[in-house]
C-alpha cells in the first residue's frame, strides 16, 4: 500500500538504525510527544533497533489519557441524562471516571454511541430531533478542525439539539510547561507530524530557542521514526538546535491554511486541566463568542463537577517523561487494561497500556 | 432460616465475579478477549466443572465404545444480519461446521435454534434458510433437529440462531491445545481479518466504501484434506472473534508454550489493511469465519502444507511462526521493520482510536 509499505522497509529501518548507531557517541535522552508515535515505538519493537545511549520518553500526547477525571465524570452526567443521546470516538468510552466509565453507561441503558467523525454526530442530530445529541470533542489541534467543523455545520443549520463537550488541548503549551520544570530530563522532542500537519511548525522555533532542544516533526511510520530520531541525535551530536521537518510529504512550515482559519472562528484559547498534569494556561480550546451556545457544559449545566484523581496512579510523571510505565509499583497489579487506574492504561495510545500489551518480557534479552 | 444458614447462602451465592469490577454486563464480556476468558473461568467453570468442559476447547470430546464424538454450540447474533460476502444463515452452519472441524471431527449432524423477534419479514427469513440448507450441503452436514421460538416485537434484534453440532473423529486424530509443543510449526490457511472488515464496513453509522467481503467457509473439508496428508497435526484453532492474535495467545496459555510469529507472513489484504488503518485497528485483532491455525509437526509441516496449498481454501496457507521453548505462554511477533513485540490477548472490545 503507498504511504505505508515504503515506510514500514525492513531496509531502510536497518539502514536508519545503523547509520544511529555509526553517529551516537554519548546519552541522549529524546521525548515523542504524540501517544500515535508511542502506539508506533512499541508496536514495530523500535527500541530494540536503537543504540543503548538512546532513551526515548513518551509524551503527553494522547488525548485520552491528558482528559481530567473530571471532564469524563462531566461526560458520564451528561451521557446519563435521559433527553441526551451521546456520541464518541470509541476510546474514550473505556475511560474511567470517579465510579464507572461511559460502556457502562451504556450498559444501563444510557444513549451512547460510537462515532467515527464529529460530522456523523451532527447528522445524527438532524435524524433524532427529539433528542439533544451531545459530542464528546476531544483531542489536539489534529481533531480541532473536523470538531470545529461540525460546531461551524450545526450553526449554519440551526440546529437546536446538538452542542459539544469540549475538552481540547493544544500541544505548545504542554511543552513549555514541561520544558520549565526543573526536574525534566528531555534533550530533544520529536513533534506531532499530525498536529504540524493542521497548525505549521513555527511555532515551535521560539520554543527550541528558549529552551535549546532541537525539536523535528516527525511522523508516524516506523521508518518516520527512526528517521526523527536520526535527525534528531544528528542535532544533538553536532551542537545544532533547529526546527527540522521530517514529515515533509504532509507538513509545511505554514500548516493547513483553511483549517487554521477555522480554528480561529470557532475556538478561543483558555486555560485547561491536564490529567496528571495539572492545570497549563491557554492549553486547551473553548468555543468562542455566539458558538459557545453549543457547549454542552454550559447547557446541561455539569461545569462545576470536580473529581480527585487516584493517589496510586503516578500518570502524570509517566506523562512527564519522569517515570517509565513499569516503574510504576501498581503497574500490571492493581492497574491493567481491564481496570485501569489512570488514563495511560485505557487507550492503545496511552504508554502504559502499550507497555503493558507490547512489552511485558524483556525482548532485548532475546535479540 | 437461622442465621448460619443464611450466611451460607449468601457465600454460595456471592457472584464470583468481584461486583466492584463490573455491576453489569458489558459487551466485552461476550468479545472473546480476557473478560470473557475471566466470566467462563470464575463463574462458568467452577459452576459446571467436568473433564469434557475443562479443556475449554472449541467443542467437547467424548467417548462411546471406543467411538470418539465432538460436540459443540454457538449462537449467531451478527448485525447486520446480511453482510457483503454471506448473512447469519450461512455463518450459523459455518461457524459450527468449524468448531466440530478443530475438534479435528468430521461434521455429521446439526441442530438449529431460532429466535425470531415479531415482525421478521418472512421473506427474509427464506433466504436465511435457503443459504443454510446451500452451506449445509457444502460441508455434507445434515441438520436433523431444530426449535424456533418468536419473541415481543422489541424483544430480540430481528433473529438470533443458535447451532449445535456433533462430527466424528477418527481413530489417530488427537487435535488439543495442549500438545502444542516446541518445535511445532504454525500454518495459516490465508489473508486474515476480512470478516470483521466486511461487518464494520456496513455497520450503522460506520459506512465506509469498501469491497472487502467475509471470508465465511466452511473449513471441514480442507481439514481432512490435511489429516490425509499427515496425521501429525498437533492443534487446530479457527481464529473467529478476536482473531489470530486471541487465538495464539489461548494457544500459548493452555499449552504453556512460547509462539514465535513473522509479521510479514501473515497475509492481509490490500482493501482490508487500508480499512484498519484508517480505523485504528490492529488487523491481527479482527475476526475471522473462514481462517485455521494448524500446528503441525515439524516433520509433517511442509506435507500438510502443500496439500494445503492445493486445496481452494488453503492457496494462500504460509507458516508464520514456530513454537518456541522460551516465553512460555507469550507470543511474540517479528515486526516486518525487524524489532520485536509481544502480541497480547485483547482486554475489550478493540476500540477505534481517536487519531
Amino acid at each position: 500500500m503507498r504511504f505505508i509499505d515504503e515506510y514500514r522497509d525492513e531496509a531502510t529501518a536497518r539502514k536508519y538504525s545503523e547509520r544511529l548507531h555509526a553517529i551516537t557517541t554519548r546519552p541522549w535522552t529524546i521525548m515523542e510527544v504524540c501517544g500515535g508515535q508511542t502506539h508506533t515505538i512499541v508496536k514495530f519493537g523500535i527500541e530494540s533497533l536503537l543504540p543503548k545511549e538512546i532513551t526515548l520518553v513518551h509524551g503527553p500526547g494522547c488525548p485520552v489519557c491528558v482528559t481530567p477525571r473530571e471532564m469524563i465524570d462531566k461526560a458520564i452526567a451528561v451521557a446519563s441524562r435521559p433527553d441526551v443521546l451521546f456520541t464518541s470516538f470509541g476510546d474514550m468510552l473505556r475511560v474511567p471516571g470517579s465510579s464507572r466509565d461511559l460502556l457502562t453507561v451504556k450498559a444501563e441503558g444510557g444513549a451512547v454511541r460510537m462515532v467515527y467523525s464529529p460530522l456523523d454526530a451532527v447528522k445524527i442530530a438532524t435524524l433524532n430531533p427529539d433528542k439533544q445529541v451531545v459530542f464528546f470533542a476531544v483531542g489536539f489541534e489534529t481533531t480541532a478542525p473536523a470538531n470545529a467543523m461540525a460546531v461551524w455545520l450545526a450553526k449554519r443549520l440551526d440546529l437546536k439539539n446538538f452542542s459539544i463537550l469540549c475538552s481540547h488541548v493544544l500541544v505548545p503549551p504542554a511543552m513549555e510547561a514541561l520544558l520549565s520544570s526543573q526536574t525534566h530530563l528531555v534533550q530533544g522532542f520529536l513533534a506531532a507530524g499530525h498536529v504540524c500537519t493542521v497548525m505549521g511548525y513555527e511555532e515551535y522555533v521560539p520554543i527550541a530557542a528558549r529552551y535549546h532542544v532541537p525539536i523535528v516533526v516527525t511522523g508516524f511510520e516506523p521508518v518516520d521514526i527512526l528517521q526523527g530520531i536520526y535527525m534528531t541525535v544528528r542535532q544533538l551530536e553536532e551542537g545544532r538546535i533547529e526546527v527540522e521537518n521530517q514529515y515533509a510529504r504532509s507538513v509545511r512550515r505554514e500548516g493547513n491554511v483553511p483549517a487554521r482559519q477555522l480554528l480561529s472562528e470557532v475556538f478561543e484559547p483558555t486555560d485547561r486541566k491536564w490529567r496528571g498534569i495539572g492545570e497549563i494556561p491557554m492549553s486547551g480550546y473553548r468555543l468562542k463568542g455566539d458558538y459557545a451556545e453549543y457547549d454542552a457544559e454550559k447547557r446541561f449545566e455539569v461545569g462545576d463537577i470536580e473529581a480527585q484523581e487516584s493517589p496510586l496512579c503516578i500518570a502524570g510523571l509517566v506523562l512527564q517523561g519522569l517515570k517509565k510505565p513499569h516503574d510504576c509499583p501498581v503497574f500490571g497489579t492493581h492497574c491493567t487494561p481491564e481496570s485501569p487506574l489512570g488514563a495511560p492504561m485505557v487507550s492503545s495510545e496511552g504508554a502504559c497500556a502499550a507497555y503493558y500489551h507490547f512489552k511485558r518480557v524483556d525482548l532485548k534479552s532475546q535479540i | 432460616m437461622d442465621e448460619k444458614t443464611s450466611i451460607d447462602m449468601a457465600a454460595g451465592l456471592a457472584c464470583p465475579i468481584p461486583i466492584t469490577d463490573y455491576k453489569s454486563v458489558l459487551l466485552a464480556h461476550g468479545g472473546g478477549g480476557k473478560l470473557t476468558q475471566q466470566m467462563i473461568r470464575k463463574m462458568f467453570l467452577p459452576s459446571f466443572q467436568n473433564e469434557f468442559l475443562e479443556p475449554l476447547h472449541d467443542g467437547a470430546v467424548v467417548s462411546f465404545n471406543g467411538v470418539k464424538l465432538a460436540f459443540t454450540t454457538d449462537s449467531y447474533v451478527v448485525n447486520p444480519i446480511v453482510f457483503p460476502g454471506g448473512d447469519i444463515g450461512e455463518l450459523a452452519v459455518n461457524g459450527t461446521v468449524n468448531d466440530l472441524a478443530m475438534c479435528g471431527a468430521r461434521p455429521l449432524y446439526l441442530s438449529a435454534a431460532f429466535i425470531i423477534e415479531e415482525g421478521f419479514p418472512m421473506e427474509d427469513l427464506w433466504r436465511i434458510v435457503l443459504s443454510m440448507q446451500s452451506a449445509s450441503r457444502k460441508a455434507g452436514v445434515s441438520l436433523v433437529t431444530g426449535d424456533t421460538k418468536v419473541v415481543d416485537r422489541g424483544k430480540g434484534d430481528k433473529i438470533f440462531i443458535n447451532t449445535s453440532g456433533v462430527g466424528l473423529i477418527e481413530p489417530g486424530v488427537e487435535i488439543h491445545p495442549k500438545r502444542a509443543a516446541a518445535g511445532d510449526k504454525i500454518i495459516l490457511n490465508g489473508p486474515i481479518a476480512a470478516h470483521g472488515i466486511a461487518i464494520m464496513s456496513v455497520r450503522e453509522g460506520l459506512e465506509f466504501e469498501s469491497r472487502v467481503e467475509s471470508d465465511t467457509a466452511a473449513l471441514n473439508d480442507l481439514v481432512s484434506t490435511m489429516f490425509d496428508a499427515s496425521k501429525d497435526i498437533h492443534v487446530l484453532r479457527d481464529p473467529t472473534r478476536g482473531g489470530l492474535a486471541s487465538a495464539l495467545n489461548e494457544i500459548a496459555e493452555s499449552a504453556r508454550v512460547g509462539i514465535s510469529i513473522t509479521e510479514d507472513r501473515i497475509l492481509i489484504g490490500e482493501e482490508v489493511k487500508g480499512a484498519c488503518e484508517i480505523l485504528g485497528l490492529d488487523p491481527l485483532y479482527v475476526a475471522n469465519e473462514g481462517k485455521l491455525v494448524a500446528f503441525v509437526d515439524p516433520d509433517a509441516a511442509d506435507r500438510v502444507l502443500g496439500a494445503m496449498r492445493r486445496h481452494p481454501l488453503g492457496k494462500e496457507a504460509v507458516i508464520i511462526g514456530e513454537v518456541v521453548p522460551d516465553h512460555a505462554g507469550t507470543v511474540v511477533m517479528k515486526s516486518r521493520i525487524g524489532g520485536f513485540r509481544v502480541v497480547d490477548m485483547l482486554s475489550g472490545e478493540q476500540l477505534p482510536r481517536i487519531c
